[in-house]
């Protein structure tokens, strides 16, 4: 199936969770934020939150700024 | 002899807030922000780049342990962008304060103060330390504070202009009014700018492109960090007053005929 991650598709297994999008990715979860369709998800819930077709996942982190 | 430099509850060592945007790479800036002391270290929420092109999370070269991390919300033109960019930097885990930005103009970053105060009303009601970068008009000064803000940011000038301190008797008046920390934040250019910021008797001040952008950004955030210094000693030890007139220094008395 296909979701949004960071405002680009990417297909992912059906009933992956957002543990393993970030898995997909390479991505050390306790490096990044996950927000799922507009919400928060909080570190140890990663692994139980399952994505659908179409979810929009943003994951972002901190970088230079002032 | 100094008070403690203390926002929403936490006591910080020096009065400079130091921004990690816009330097040439990592370790220039990391230098640059060992010179100037500062302990409150300003960043950005962005998307992880996927692609890994980009340099990745600052934290990879802060120690989130020796530097106070304070999440900004630029780059958000609407209240509801910039509170959803402030969760965000709270969920990274390291503390509740934000450096709020409601940006209004795209030409001149002038902050929607309308947008501010909603976007402060909100975050203060969920708990967060806000930091409101503002202009220096009193009115929006005021209303940030009774809107629960644990400190306010009026602009010296427009963000990255380096044009200094356009307006300090605005930026006193907020001062004298308001009871909560106000730190100027934005247009510094070089250190005479900072001192003079800082002789008008603000709390603190942040800044990022004056020693980002300069040629040696380390000595430029020596400088600083002694311009701050200076400007909040001369502020505390009380300037003379200005006379139009000279007053002779030496005796008149005891000259020869």
């Amino acid at each position: 199936m296909t979701i949004v991650v960071n405002g680009s598709p990417r297909v992912v297994a059906e009933g992956a969770t957002l543990l393993d999008v970030l898995g997909t990715l390479s991505l050390d979860p306790r490096a990044v934020v996950v927000e799922h369709n507009r919400r928060i998800v909080r570190r140890p819930a990663l692994g139980e939150v399952r994505v659908a077709p179409g979810d929009a996942i943003e994951l972002v982190q901190f970088v230079g700024g002032g | 002899m100094d008070t403690p430099f203390l926002v929403g509850g936490q006591t910080f060592r020096s009065r400079l807030m130091i921004g990690t945007g816009k330097y040439a790479d990592p370790e220039t800036m990391v230098r640059a922000i060992e010179a100037t002391g500062a302990d409150v270290v300003t960043v950005a929420v962005r998307r992880v780049d996927l692609d890994r092109r980009a340099e990745g999370s600052i934290l990879r070269h802060l120690d989130p342990k020796r530097f106070f991390l304070l999440a900004n919300t630029a780059g958000c033109y609407t209240a509801d962008e910039a509170v959803r960019y402030a969760r965000l930097a709270r969920e990274a885990g390291f503390n509740d304060f934000v450096k709020l930005e409601v940006i209004g103009d795209q030409e001149t970053l002038l902050p929607d103060v309308a947008g501010l105060l909603e976007a402060a009303r909100i975050l203060v009601a969920e708990g967060f330390k806000v930091l409101a970068y503002t202009n220096e008009d009193l009115i929006t000064a005021l209303r940030l504070e009774e809107a629960g803000c644990a400190a306010v940011m009026p602009l010296a000038s427009p963000i990255g202009s380096g044009l200094g301190l356009l307006n300090p008797v605005s930026v006193r008046t907020i001062k004298r009014r308001l009871k909560v920390p106000v730190i100027v934040d934005a247009g510094v250019g070089t250190a005479s700018d900072a001192c003079v910021t800082m002789e008008q008797g603000v709390d603190g001040i942040l800044m990022n492109t004056a020693v980002a952008a300069a040629q040696n950004p380390a000595l430029m955030g020596h400088a600083m960090r002694l311009a701050v210094e200076a400007g909040r000693a001369a502020y505390l030890a009380g300037r003379m007053p200005r006379r139009e007139v000279a007053v002779p220094s030496s005796p008149t008395e005891g000259m020869l005929d």
